[in-house]
C-alpha cells in the first residue's frame, strides 16, 4: 500500500507539476508570440520607413507611402481628453463610496459603477453615434464655441462626431477602472490616519485631503495611468465616433483618427504587403505604448497596496 | 467642553461643505451615463424584438424584417470554443501562481499575465490573424475563438490565484499529513474548496469577452448567412451590431439597437449573477 502510494507520488506529482508549469509557460509563450508576430509582420514597413514612420503625416495607400503621426496624435489627444474629464469624476466617486456614502447605498452604488464597466465597447459606440454626437452638436458645441472659441480648441464646423465625442465616450468607459482602483487604494490607507487627523480638529474634507489623498496619491496616479492604458487601446467606440480622418487639427471639434481605429477600418482592405505591414507597425506602436503605461501603473498601485488582494466593499 | 464645531472658522466650514458636495455630485454624475445608455438601448431596441429576431437570418440590405439568429448562434459557438482554450489554460496558470508561484518565476508569470490583460484587444486580434488566418488562408470561427480564448486567460488566472490563496494553509497541511500526494491535495482539496470561486471567475471572463468586437473583425470576420462550421467565417452579435450601426439605413439601425439590447441583457445578467455569487461568500475578498 505504502509502496504503491510512493510510486504514484513519484510519478504523478512531477507530471501534475509539469502540466501546471506548461499552462504558466503558455501565458509567457502567448505574449512572446504577440511580440514575435508583430515584429515579423511589420518588418517590411520598419525597414522601408525606419524611424521616420513615427513623424510623417502622409497616409497614401496608392503610392504606398505611410506615416503614423496623425494616428499617434489622435490616440494621445483623445486619451488625454478622456483623462481630463474622467479623473476628477472617478476620484470623487471613489471618495464618495468609501467615506461619505451611507452603508445601505454602498453596494448598490458600486454595482452601478461595475455595470458601467461591463457594457461592451460596440454599444458605447452605437450610443455615441445616435445619442451623444447629436447632443454634443446641438447643445455642447455651440456653448463651447461661443464662450471658449477664443482658445482655438473649440472652433470650426460642428459635426458632433470628432475628437471631443471620442474623448467623452472614452471618459465614460475608463471611469469605472479609475474609480475602482482609487477605492481600493483609499481603503488601504490606515484608519488611524483618519482618526488622527479628525482628533487634531480637521474638518472631514481636510481629513480627506491631508490624511487620505496625500497617502493614496501614488496609487491613485497608478489607477489613472491604468485608465490611460485602457483608453489608448480602445477600438470600437472610438472608431464609431471620432470621424476617421488622418489629420492633425488644433480644434477638438475636428475629426481625427487613432492607431486602433485605423487598424480596425483598413486591415481587411489593405491590398498591398506594404500597406498591411504599415498597419501591423501601428499595432506594434500601440502595443509598446500600452506596455509602458501598464507597467508603470502596476508598479504604482503595487507600491501602495503591496500586492494585497482587492478588499471587498460593503 | 465647547463643541468642536464652534472653533471652526466659517471659511473652513464652507470649504468642507463645498468639497463634500462636489464629491457627492461627482458620484451622481458618474451613474447618469449608465441609466442613459441602458434607457436608450431598451427604448430603441424593443421595437424590433420579435420572435423573428431570434429565428431568422439578416434580410438583404434595405429590406424590412429579418433577424440575427445566425449571429446569436455564432457568438455562442465562438464563446464555447474560446472557453476550451481560455478555461483550462487560465485555471492551470492560476494553480501554478497560487501553489508553485511564490517565487521569482511566479512573479514573472504574474507580470506577464497583467501585460496580457493590458494588450489592446485589436492587437490580440491581429496576432490571431497572423497565427491562424494566415496559415489557413481564410477567415474562420477558429481564428476568432483563439483571439477570445487568449483574452480570457489572464482574468481567469489571476482570479483563480486569488481564490486558491484564500483556502487556508492548514487544509493543505492536513491533506498532505494524511499522506495524500501533492497533486491530489491540490486538485481534490484546494481546487475543490475554491471551485465556486473559480466558476465565478470563468463567468467574469465570459462577460468580458462576450461583447468584444475588435478582435473578431479580421478573424471570425462575420457572415450574413447561416454557418456553424468552425472552419468558415462566422457571424457574431457584436460584429453584426457594428456593421448595422455604420450602415446608412434606418432598418439596419433598428436591428443594431435590438442586437445591443440582447447582448447587454446577456452580459449584465452574467455580471449580476457573478456579483450575487460573490456576495454569497464564494469569493469573499476577491474582486
Amino acid at each position: 500500500m505504502r509502496k504503491a502510494l510512493a510510486k504514484e507520488r513519484s510519478f504523478a506529482d512531477p507530471a501534475f507539476r509539469t502540466l501546471v508549469y506548461l499552462c504558466a509557460g503558455a501565458v509567457l509563450a502567448i505574449v512572446g508570440l504577440i511580440v514575435y508576430e508583430l515584429l515579423i509582420q511589420s518588418h517590411l514597413a520598419i525597414s522601408k520607413f525606419g524611424f521616420k514612420f513615427l513623424v510623417k503625416q502622409i497616409w497614401d495607400p496608392v503610392n504606398e507611402d505611410f506615416g503614423a503621426l496623425p494616428f499617434v496624435y489622435g490616440t494621445l489627444v483623445s486619451s488625454l481628453l478622456a483623462l481630463v474629464i474622467a479623473v476628477p469624476l472617478s476620484v470623487g466617486t471613489a471618495l464618495f463610496l468609501t467615506e461619505i456614502c451611507p452603508r445601505a447605498l454602498r453596494s448598490t452604488m458600486s454595482l452601478l459603477v461595475e455595470l458601467l464597466a461591463a457594457i461592451p465597447s460596440v454599444i458605447y459606440g452605437l450610443w455615441g453615434i445616435f445619442v451623444l454626437a447629436p447632443f454634443l452638436r446641438k447643445y455642447v458645441q455651440p456653448f463651447l464655441g461661443s464662450y471658449f472659441g477664443w482658445t482655438g480648441l473649440f472652433t470650426g464646423p460642428k459635426y458632433g462626431i470628432g475628437m471631443l465625442a471620442a474623448g467623452v465616450i472614452l471618459a465614460i468607459m475608463i471611469l469605472p477602472i479609475i474609480a475602482s482602483i482609487t477605492r481600493e487604494v483609499v481603503l488601504a490607507v490606515p484608519q488611524q490616519q483618519r482618526e488622527a487627523a479628525l482628533a487634531l480638529g480637521a474638518t472631514k474634507w481636510e481629513m480627506l485631503r491631508m490624511a487620505v489623498l496625500r497617502n493614496a496619491r501614488p496609487g491613485i496616479l497608478g489607477g489613472v495611468i491604468l485608465g490611460l492604458g485602457r483608453a489608448l487601446g480602445e477600438t470600437m467606440a472610438v472608431t464609431m465616433v471620432i470621424g476617421n480622418r488622418p489629420e492633425i487639427a488644433k480644434s477638438l471639434f475636428a475629426p481625427g483618427y487613432t492607431l486602433a481605429s485605423v487598424i480596425a477600418n483598413e486591415f481587411t482592405e489593405a491590398t498591398s504587403a506594404m500597406y498591411l505591414s504599415s498597419l501591423v507597425e501601428m499595432a506594434l506602436i500601440l502595443f509598446v505604448l500600452t506596455l509602458i503605461v501598464n507597467a508603470l501603473a502596476g508598479l504604482l498601485v503595487w507600491s501602495i497596496t503591496r500586492g494585497m488582494p482587492a478588499r471587498a466593499l460593503a | 467642553m465647547p463643541k468642536p464645531s464652534n472653533n471652526i472658522s466659517l471659511r473652513r466650514r464652507f470649504t468642507n461643505s463645498l468639497a463634500l458636495g462636489s464629491i457627492t455630485i461627482a458620484a451622481i454624475i458618474v451613474t447618469i451615463p449608465l441609466f442613459l445608455i441602458l434607457g436608450t438601448v431598451v427604448y430603441n431596441g424593443v421595437g424590433e424584438l420579435h420572435w423573428a429576431f431570434f429565428t431568422q437570418i439578416p434580410k438583404p440590405v434595405g429590406e424590412e424584417g429579418g433577424g440575427m439568429a445566425n449571429a446569436i448562434v455564432g457568438s455562442l459557438e465562438l464563446l464555447g470554443f474560446a472557453s476550451l482554450i481560455g478555461v483550462p489554460l487560465g485555471i492551470g496558470a492560476g494553480v501554478y501562481l497560487a501553489e508553485y508561484g511564490r517565487n521569482m518565476a511566479g512573479n514573472i508569470v504574474r507580470f506577464t499575465c497583467d501585460v496580457l490583460n493590458g494588450v489592446p484587444s485589436i492587437v490580440i486580434g491581429m496576432t490571431a490573424y497572423a497565427l491562424v488566418v494566415l496559415t489557413q488562408k481564410h477567415f474562420s470561427a477558429v481564428a476568432g475563438s483563439v483571439a477570445l480564448g487568449i483574452m480570457m486567460i489572464p482574468t481567469i488566472a489571476r482570479t483563480t490565484e486569488e481564490v486558491l490563496l484564500m483556502v487556508p494553509q492548514t487544509i493543505r497541511e492536513a491533506a498532505l499529513g494524511l499522506g495524500i500526494p501533492q497533486w491530489r491535495t491540490t486538485l481534490s482539496v484546494v481546487v475543490r474548496t475554491a471551485s465556486a470561486g473559480i466558476v465565478t471567475s470563468i463567468m467574469l471572463a465570459f462577460a468580458r469577452v462576450a461583447g468584444e468586437t475588435a478582435p473578431l473583425m479580421f478573424t471570425a470576420f462575420g457572415n450574413m448567412y447561416w454557418n456553424v462550421n468552425p472552419n468558415q467565417p462566422i457571424a457574431a452579435l457584436p460584429l453584426q451590431i457594428f456593421n448595422y450601426a455604420v450602415m446608412p439605413y434606418d432598418q439596419a439601425h433598428r436591428q443594431a439597437w435590438t442586437g445591443a439590447l440582447v447582448l447587454i441583457t446577456i452580459i449584465l445578467f452574467t455580471v449580476i449573477l457573478f456579483r450575487y455569487l460573490a456576495n454569497r461568500g464564494v469569493m469573499k475578498g476577491a474582486n
